[in-house]
C-alpha cells in the first residue's frame, strides 16, 4: 500500500470516528423537555383589601422526576423570592427560608419535606423513613416564603408529580459513545494487523537494552532481579510488568541464568509463578524453575525495600530490572542497585519517581513505553494492534482537546458540555 | 587543582550523609526555628473551605497513610482535626491503608486527650471539649481502596457495619439519644457529607476523584507527601480537587493558618537547610565536573 | 478449561459492569451493591494468601536450613509474635475510641478490640518498633537524593541543563527560605508546577488513560492473558 492509500485511510477513520462522536453526542444535547407536571397556580389569593406581603411568591416553582436515577427522587426547584436579600446576612434578610411541603394520594394533611435557607432554589426530595416517596404515585406540592415571626407568603402549589425509574442515564451518552468508538477503533486495528499488514512501532532504547542485560548477567554468572512494582495485579503497568517478566524469564531459561523475583502483593506473586513458570517450559528447561524464584515478601513498602536491598546486598545480581509502578521508595532501590554495580532497567509510568530512576539507572522506560513493552517485545498481531489503536485514539484527543480550546475562545459552550462526564 | 576537583568529584558518599545529617541535627539540637512558613495558595483553599464550613457540618477524613510518613503526614492531619474540633465541624475518619489503623487510633486519642477538658488554646481561643461518638468516629481500615469508596457512595454500613472498636453504627435518621455514635445517625453516604479529606503517601488520592468526585460529586481535598505533589496539581488545577496540602511544608502551612505552628513548622528550618546544601551540591559538583572536563580535553590531567 | 473459565467470567462481569454503569434502573443498582460487597469479599482473601505463601516459604528455608536461615527465623518470628500479641493483648484502657465499647464480655472479645487500643502491649509494638523502623527507611530517601544528585546531576546536555535549573528553583521555592530570600523563587517555583510539569503530567496521563483503557479492554475481551500467568493468549 501506497503513503497515498494510508493517508486516506487515516482520513476516513478520522472522519468516521468524529461523526460517531458528534452525531449522537449532538442528539443529547437538545433542550430539555419542559416539566411534565401541571401549572403552578397559587393556591390562597392575597385577601381583598391586604397588600401582598413584601416576601413576595418564590415564582417559576417547579417539582419534576428527577432524571437518570433508579427512582423515588423529585427535583424541585424556583426563584428566589424577590424579598430575599441574602447578601445581607442572616439576621437582617426578610426571608428566613422556602417550606416545601408535599401531600401524598393517601394523606390528608400536608407532610413537611424540607425549609431550604434563603439563597437556596433547589431541593431534592429523596423521601424520609417516616414518609418514603414511592414511583409511579402522584404527588402534590406547595412550597412558602418564610418570615419573620413564620409570617408565611401564600403558598404556590404543583400537583400530580410522579416520580419514576429510568432505564438508560441519558447524560452518560457521551460517554457510551466514547467508548464504543474507541472498542471500534481497536478491533479495526487489531483486525488489520491479524491481516498481516505491517504495523511501525519505534525504537524503545531500554527495551533494546534487555537482551544486553541479560547477557551481562550470564557471562559474569550471577542472578538477574526482577521487580514487579508495589501495585495489585489489576493495575496496568503490573501486567505489563508481568508480561516484560514472562520475555525474560524465557531467556534466562534458555541460558540458564539465576531469576530473583520479589514481590510485593501475595496476587501478583501467584501471577508472577504461573508466567515464569510457563516461561521454563517454554524455554526448555522446566527442571530449573523452581518456587523460591518468585517469592512473596510483605505488602509494606519500606519493609520490601529493606528486603529488596538486602537481596542486593547478598546476591549482587548483575541486572535489575524495575518494571510496574514506584512510590518514593524507587530511589533507594536503584542507589543500592547502582551500589552493587549491577546495569539496571526501570520502566514505569509514575512520573514522579521518573526522574530518580532516569538519575539512578542504566535505562528508562516511561509512561506508556511500558504498555508498549509487550508488542515491542513479542511482535504479536494483536499487541500491536492494540497498540496502533492507542496511538490513534491519542490522535483524536489532540484533535478535540484543539476543537475544545477553539470551542472555549469562541464561546461556544455547547460543544465543552458534549464532554461533560456526569 | 585537577587532583582535589577530582576527588571531590569522586567523594565518598558518607561525607554526603554526614553533611545532611548536621544539616537536619544542629537546628533541631540547638531549638531554632522558623516562624513563618508563607502559606501557598493551594493550602489557603483547604483551610477556607473548611473554615466557611457550619458548625455541625461532618466531613470524612481518610488518613491513608502508614508509620514511614507520619512525620510529614501526621502533621497536617493533627491541624486539620484541631481546626475542626475547634470550629465544631463533625468528623468521619476512616484508612484504606493496611498500616493505617495504628497511626489513625494514636493521633484521634491524642486530640481527643487534648480537647477532653474546656480550656484555651495557645492562640487565646476557646477550646471546646470533643467527644468520641459525637463529634468524631474512627471506622476503621477496609480491604479493596476502589470498592470501599464506592460503598461510601452508596451506604457507609455497606463496608463498615461498626466502628473499629466494633460498636454497631446505628441506623441512619434513628435518635442520636439512643446510641454512644451519635454522629453516625446523621450519616448515610457522600450527600450527607460536605467533602472528604484525604490525607495519603500513596495514590489513594486519585482513586477518590477518579470515584468519589466524578461518581458522587463529593467534594476532595487532599493531603500528600511532597514528592506526590506534581502528580495531584492537575485534579487541582481543573477543580476535581479543592485545594491540596504538599509535604511537610504545607503542614507547616496549615498550622500558620490555624494559628498554631507545631511540629511541621519546627521542621521547617532543617528542611530548609538540606534543600540548600542540595542545590550547593549540586551547583559545586558541575563548577567541578566542567573544570575538570576542559582540563582532560586540553590534555591537562594529573596536576 | 483452567485458562477459558476464567476468561469467560472476566468478561461476563466485564460486559455487565459495563452496561451497569448506563442503567440507574433499581435492579442494576442492587447488583452493583451486591458486586461491591463480593468484590469486599474477594479482596480480603489475597491477605490470608500472601500471608500463607510468606510462612511456607521461611519455613521451608528454615527446614532446609539455607543460607540466611537466620532471617527466615526474625521474619516469621516477628509475624507470629505481632498476631498473638494483638489477640492477647488487652488493657482495660482510657482510650476514647474504646470508650463506648459495649459488647459482651469475654476474654478474646476484649483483647481483640482492645488489644488495639493506644498503650496496649500491641500499639507499643506498633509505636516502638514498626513506626520507628519505617521512619527510618523512608528517611533514607533524604540522604540518597543529596548523594544522587551530587553524583548525577550534570549539565551535560541541553535537556538535562533545562532539568537541573527546574529542579534548582523548585528545591529552593518550596520552602520557606526561598520565600524570604525573594519572593520571585516560589512564584517561578509554582509557575513551572502550573505549567511545564503539568502539561507533561496530563500528557502522561492521558497516555496512561489510554492504555489503561486498551488494556481493560483487551482483558474483558480475552486478547490480553498474561494476568492468568503463563503468558500468550
Amino acid at each position: 500500500m501506497g503513503l497515498r492509500a494510508e493517508s486516506r485511510s487515516w482520513g476516513i477513520g478520522i472522519f468516521l470516528v468524529l461523526t460517531l462522536f458528534f452525531i449522537p453526542a449532538l442528539a443529547s444535547a437538545k433542550e430539555p423537555a419542559p416539566p411534565e407536571s401541571g401549572e403552578a397556580k397559587v393556591e390562597a389569593p392575597t385577601p381583598e383589601g391586604e397588600t401582598v406581603s413584601p416576601l413576595g411568591y418564590p415564582l417559576n416553582f417547579t417539582a419534576v422526576d428527577n432524571p437518570n436515577d433508579d427512582g423515588m427522587k423529585i427535583k424541585l426547584t424556583w426563584e428566589l423570592s424577590p424579598g430575599d436579600q441574602p447578601e445581607l446576612g442572616k439576621k437582617e434578610n426578610p426571608v428566613k427560608g422556602y417550606r416545601v411541603s408535599r401531600l401524598g394520594p393517601e394523606e390528608a394533611e400536608w407532610q413537611l419535606v424540607t425549609v431550604q435557607p434563603p439563597g437556596i432554589a433547589y431541593f431534592l426530595d429523596e423521601g424520609t423513613e417516616e414518609f418514603p416517596l414511592e414511583n409511579d404515585v402522584l404527588y402534590d406540592y406547595k412550597i412558602e416564603v418564610v418570615g419573620e415571626g413564620e409570617i408565611l407568603s401564600p403558598p404556590i402549589v404543583q400537583k400530580g408529580i410522579v416520580s419514576s425509574q429510568q432505564f438508560f442515564n441519558t447524560d452518560r451518552i457521551n460517554i457510551l459513545v466514547c467508548v464504543i468508538a474507541y472498542l471500534c477503533i481497536l478491533l479495526f486495528y487489531i483486525f488489520r494487523a491479524r491481516k498481516g499488514h505491517e504495523l511501525f512501532v519505534r525504537r524503545i532504547a531500554g527495551l533494546d537494552a534487555v537482551d544486553e542485560a541479560i547477557g551481562r548477567a550470564t557471562e559474569m554468572g550471577r542472578p538477574i532481579l526482577f521487580i514487579t512494582g508495589l501495585h495489585d495485579v489489576a493495575d496496568i503497568s503490573t501486567i505489563a510488568a508481568i508480561t516484560i517478566l514472562g520475555k525474560v524469564a524465557r531467556k534466562t531459561a534458555e541460558y540458564e541464568t539465576p531469576l530473583l523475583v520479589p514481590n510485593y502483593d501475595p496476587m501478583v506473586m501467584l501471577v508472577a509463578q504461573e508466567t515464569v513458570k510457563q516461561a521454563y517450559l517454554e524455554g526448555g528447561h522446566p527442571d530449573a524453575y523452581s518456587d523460591d524464584m518468585v517469592f512473596f515478601l510483605t505488602t509494606s513498602q519500606f519493609g520490601f525495600v529493606a528486603a529488596v536491598d538486602g537481596i542486593m546486598v547478598r546476591e549482587k545480581p548483575a541486572t535489575n530490572f524495575y518494571m510496574g509502578y514506584y512510590y518514593a521508595e524507587s530511589l533507594i532501590l536503584a542507589e543500592t542497585g547502582a551500589d552493587t554495580g549491577a546495569i539496571q532497567i526501570a520502566g514505569t509510568d509514575s512520573v514522579t519517581q521518573l526522574p530518580f530512576f532516569i538519575t539512578s539507572c542504566d535505562y528508562t522506560i516511561i509512561g506508556e513505553e511500558l504498555y508498549a513493552a509487550s508488542a515491542y517485545l513479542s511482535k504479536e498481531p494483536l499487541q500491536l494492534g492494540s497498540l496502533k489503536a492507542q496511538d490513534f485514539a491519542k490522535v483524536i484527543i489532540g484533535v478535540l482537546m484543539l476543537t475544545g480550546i477553539a470551542a472555549t475562545l469562541f464561546g461556544w459552550m455547547w460543544v465543552v458540555d458534549l464532554f461533560i462526564a456526569r | 587543582m585537577y587532583k582535589i576537583l577530582n576527588a571531590f568529584l569522586k567523594i565518598n558518599r558518607r561525607w554526603i550523609f554526614l553533611l545532611v545529617l548536621l544539616g537536619v541535627l544542629i537546628p533541631l539540637v540547638l531549638g531554632k526555628g522558623l516562624t513563618r512558613s508563607y502559606p501557598g495558595a493551594e493550602v489557603v483553599k483547604v483551610y477556607d473551605f473548611l473554615n466557611n464550613l457550619e458548625e455541625g457540618d461532618i466531613i470524612i477524613l481518610s488518613m491513608d497513610y502508614d508509620p514511614a510518613t507520619i512525620p510529614e503526614l501526621n502533621p497536617m492531619a493533627r491541624a486539620l482535626l484541631r481546626q475542626c474540633f475547634n470550629k465544631g465541624i463533625r468528623v468521619v475518619s476512616l484508612t484504606l491503608h493496611p498500616a493505617g489503623p495504628g497511626v489513625v487510633i494514636t493521633l484521634v486519642d491524642e486530640l481527643l486527650r487534648e480537647y477532653s477538658q474546656p480550656g484555651v488554646n495557645p492562640d487565646g481561643s476557646v477550646r471546646p471539649v470533643r467527644e468520641y461518638g459525637e463529634d468524631i468516629v474512627f471506622l476503621g481500615y477496609k480491604v479493596g481502596t476502589a470498592v470501599n469508596i464506592l460503598a461510601l457512595g452508596e451506604d457507609v454500613r455497606l463496608s463498615w457495619p461498626q466502628d473499629y472498636a466494633g460498636v454497631e453504627l446505628p441506623a441512619y435518621g434513628s435518635d442520636p439519644t439512643q446510641t454512644t455514635l451519635p454522629l453516625m445517625c446523621d450519616v448515610q453516604n457522600y450527600n450527607d457529607v460536605k467533602c472528604v479529606v484525604t490525607i495519603s503517601g500513596t495514590r489513594i488520592p486519585e482513586y477518590w476523584v477518579a470515584y468519589g468526585y466524578q461518581r458522587y460529586h463529593v467534594k476532595v481535598a487532599t493531603g500528600c507527601t511532597a514528592v506526590m505533589f506534581a502528580d495531584f496539581y492537575p485534579y487541582l488545577q481543573t477543580g476535581q480537587m479543592i485545594g491540596l496540602i504538599p509535604g511537610m511544608k504545607g503542614a507547616a502551612d496549615y498550622e500558620e493558618l490555624i494559628n498554631r505552628p507545631a511540629r511541621a513548622m519546627v521542621g521547617m528550618l532543617p528542611q530548609s537547610i538540606v534543600h540548600l546544601m542540595i542545590v550547593g551540591f549540586i551547583i559545586l559538583g558541575n563548577i567541578a565536573y566542567f573544570i575538570v572536563r576542559r582540563w582532560e580535553k586540553r590534555g591537562g590531567g594529573d596536576r | 478449561m483452567r485458562r477459558e473459565v476464567p476468561v469467560l467470567i472476566c468478561a461476563i462481569m466485564g460486559v455487565a459492569m459495563i452496561i451497569q454503569f448506563f442503567i440507574p434502573h433499581p435492579v442494576s443498582q442492587a447488583i452493583y451493591k451486591t458486586v461491591i460487597k463480593w468484590f469486599i469479599i474477594i479482596v480480603t482473601f489475597a491477605m490470608v494468601l500472601g500471608l500463607l505463601s510468606l510462612t511456607r516459604m521461611h519455613l521451608t528455608k528454615l527446614r532446609r536450613g539455607d543460607k540466611d536461615w537466620f532471617f527466615s527465623l526474625v521474619t516469621i518470628s516477628s509475624l507470629f509474635v505481632n498476631l498473638l500479641v494483638g489477640f492477647f493483648s488487652f488493657r482495660i484502657t482510657d482510650s476514647f475510641i474504646f470508650e463506648g465499647l459495649k459488647v459482651p464480655f469475654n476474654f478474646f472479645t476484649i483483647s481483640f478490640a482492645t488489644g488495639l487500643a493506644a498503650g496496649s502491649p500491641f500499639m507499643n509494638l506498633f509505636d516502638y518498633i514498626q513506626v520507628p523502623m519505617q521512619a527510618t527507611m523512608f528517611s533514607l530517601l533524604a540522604f540518597f537524593i543529596a548523594s544522587a544528585s551530587f553524583r548525577t546531576f550534570r549539565a551535560r546536555t541541553v535537556e538535562a541543563t533545562l532539568l537541573l535549573v527546574a529542579a534548582l528553583i523548585v528545591m529552593v521555592g518550596r520552602v520557606p527560605v526561598g520565600h524570604m530570600i525573594s519572593t520571585s523563587i516560589p512564584a517561578l517555583s509554582d509557575w513551572i508546577l502550573v505549567n511545564p510539569n503539568m502539561a507533561a503530567k496530563r500528557g502522561i496521563m492521558i497516555g496512561v488513560g489510554l492504555g489503561g483503557i486498551s488494556m481493560a479492554l483487551k482483558i474483558i475481551l480475552g486478547i490480553e492473558r498474561s494476568w492468568l500467568g503463563g503468558g500468550g493468549e
